[in-house]
């Protein structure tokens, strides 16, 4: 269990305090909000594709440190990405953060890999996953999102993950 | 019958003239555990209390040697476990001061207490257009149910709002009442802020307007002497689980001129007389309410928990809680950026608080690194949580065992967390 320090690194601490691409998006092509009524963690994520190609992203909301970091260092990852590349990313963080990625084998994470801990918090994963979950939603255009609902997108399966 | 001695032997901490929160300790095996190396700072005892080894014993003791099914057969072990059901239900009559056994009804728990009045009096008495009066502070359990049974007939809820402080507006309580006031639903003790209600003086205030009160005691039973014939409330719901008893196990009390004319909620075994095609007739009261093979054991359990507070003296544990909760607020009150969520003037041992900064979900995951068991997020309360416009919470929430050295530890905790996310 030593993994709760190995979870709050410097790396996570720093974009929680400052984080990336926060805020609104004006002409946003693509947008969806994240909830998880669980603990009121509450995001947005808002995209402009040209293409298929992610040109401008950001998000904002009120979530804990876990989840900031999270979607704070998924912004960074997918900005200049294409749709099927961050379609990639989304999966691998997914499998990674429930414990399924081996880290071991190439994968795409690269700095991502500090929420690899997560994956020993039951608790926290979610927090972890709510922002990409709300990114693959932006993707497919829908309006709401939630970690709970069953009928919602949000939970529907994303790749093998 | 060695279990029997060894129970009988055991020495009590009744013996002790004072309060001893370190003697009291010792009779609860979990909090010798150590979390990641930590010893286990266990305050989270709002959401579920631990068990002391006199109740686990009772329970072996039960399951060894006495358990069979209840009210049927004439064998000797049914006769015993129905004998010590009814015991237990005898205890629980005299921890609340019930006046009768029969108005003691075993349930789940809280959850299903509510639920049975809201079938089983909500249904029937409460017609379209009638209103319920509930406050900001209920837990979620004593406004879903009557929001379903809003949704079937047509009544209306009311809600008393609460101040800055956390406690209720009784002026605004006082005129909520009209002619179609059917039933008033008040949490004794809240969950989420610790805020004691005046219960008392909303029920006389109801009584006044013929109006029935439900109390959901589930927090305060733990933590205060409570005596439903000095509340003069018509129902008290609480549960086993937050009494150092087993989970699955709680009571309804409800006057019995009430219950009798109530509708059973449950159908099954036990509730009747007599079952035909033609015609079933229930069974008298409090069996009418417990349909099915009921949690036998920890029924016994609990009926061995209330004994075991009964020894302390509830006067005693809310003293000792008092001291918990004053330390800690007079630390809270003194940190920078800490914000204590309800400051009640008369508070049970729970203490809310948001620190600037840090999400409360961060704050318990490393308070749990040391050791610290507290509950972060919405309590099962989200009015409350939107009336103080904060999205979650973290919670400590004390018990008789909890110690002022582990109410340090967990202001040290804080603190500590302050300096990571600074």
């Amino acid at each position: 269990m030593a993994n709760y320090k190995a979870l709050y690194q410097e790396v996570i601490l720093d974009h929680n305090r400052k984080p990336r691409n926060y805020g609104k998006l004006e002409q946003a092509s693509h947008q969806a909000e994240g909830h998880n009524p669980l603990c009121g963690d509450h995001i947005s994520v808002a995209l402009k594709l040209e293409g298929e190609r992610v040109n401008c992203i950001a998000f904002q909301g009120e979530s804990c440190a876990i989840c900031k970091a999270s979607a704070s260092m998924m912004t960074a990852a997918v900005k200049g990405k294409s749709r099927a590349d961050a379609e990639i990313l989304i999966q691998e963080f997914l499998a990674m953060a429930t414990g399924k990625l081996d880290l071991e084998s190439p994968n795409h994470m690269g700095r991502l890999s500090v929420f690899a801990g997560v994956r020993d918090l039951p608790t926290r994963v979610k927090c972890a996953i709510l922002p990409w979950h709300t990114l693959h939603a932006a993707f497919n255009s829908v309006a709401s999102a939630s970690t709970e609902s069953e009928r919602d997108p949000m939970n529907a399966p994303i790749g093998d993950a | 019958m060695s279990a029997v001695l060894a129970e009988l032997t055991r020495p009590l901490v009744t013996d002790l003239a004072a309060f001893d929160a370190e003697r009291v300790r010792a009779d609860f095996p979990i909090l010798q555990l150590k979390i990641d190396g930590k010893p286990l700072v266990y305050l989270d005892n709002a959401a579920s209390s631990q068990m002391p080894q006199q109740v686990i014993d009772r329970l072996v003791r039960y399951q060894t040697s006495e358990h069979a099914n209840i009210h049927r057969a004439v064998h000797t072990l049914s006769e015993i476990a129905t004998a010590e059901y009814e015991a237990a239900r005898a205890k629980l009559q005299r921890f609340i001061n019930a006046p009768d056994e029969r108005e003691v009804i075993f349930t789940s728990g809280t959850t299903e207490a509510i639920n049975l009045v809201m079938h089983g009096y909500g249904r029937k008495f409460i017609k379209a257009g009638d209103e319920i009066i509930l406050t900001t502070l209920e837990h979620h359990s004593n406004i879903v149910p009557w929001q379903m049974l809003a949704e079937e007939t047509g009544a209306k809820i009311r809600v008393v709002p609460v101040d800055d402080a956390g406690e209720l507006m009784m002026d605004d309580y006082e005129n909520l009442f009209n002619e179609r006031t059917k039933l008033v639903g008040v949490t004794h003790v809240s969950n989420a802020l610790g805020s004691v209600n005046p219960v008392k003086q909303m029920i006389a205030v109801a009584h006044a307007h013929g109006v029935r009160v439900l109390v959901d005691g589930a927090q305060a039973v733990p933590h205060l002497p409570v005596d439903v014939q000095d509340l003069d409330c018509d129902f008290y719901a609480f549960s086993g689980h937050k009494l150092c008893g087993p989970t699955g196990i709680g009571v309804l009390y409800g006057k019995a001129a009430l219950l009798e004319k109530m509708q059973p909620f449950k159908g099954g075994g036990d509730m009747i007389l007599s079952v035909s095609f033609e015609k079933t007739i229930y069974n008298t009261i409090p069996y009418k309410f417990e349909a099915g093979t009921p949690p036998i054991a920890a029924a016994i359990g609990l009926g061995a928990a209330v004994d075991y507070l009964s020894r302390i003296g509830m006067a005693a544990i809310a003293a000792h809680e008092h001291e918990l909760l004053s330390h800690a607020t007079a630390q809270m009150m003194e940190m920078p950026g800490v914000r204590i969520i309800g400051t009640a003037r008369n508070k049970a041992a729970v203490l809310s608080f948001t620190v600037d900064g840090v999400h409360p979900h961060d704050l318990g995951t490393l308070l749990n690194q040391e050791g610290i068991a507290v509950r972060t997020g919405h309590h099962c309360a989200q009015p409350v949580m939107a009336r103080f416009k904060v999205p979650a919470t973290t919670r400590a929430s004390f018990a008789f065992y909890n110690t002022l050295a582990e109410v340090d530890a967990l202001i040290v905790g804080i603190r500590n967390v302050q300096k990571v996310f600074a």
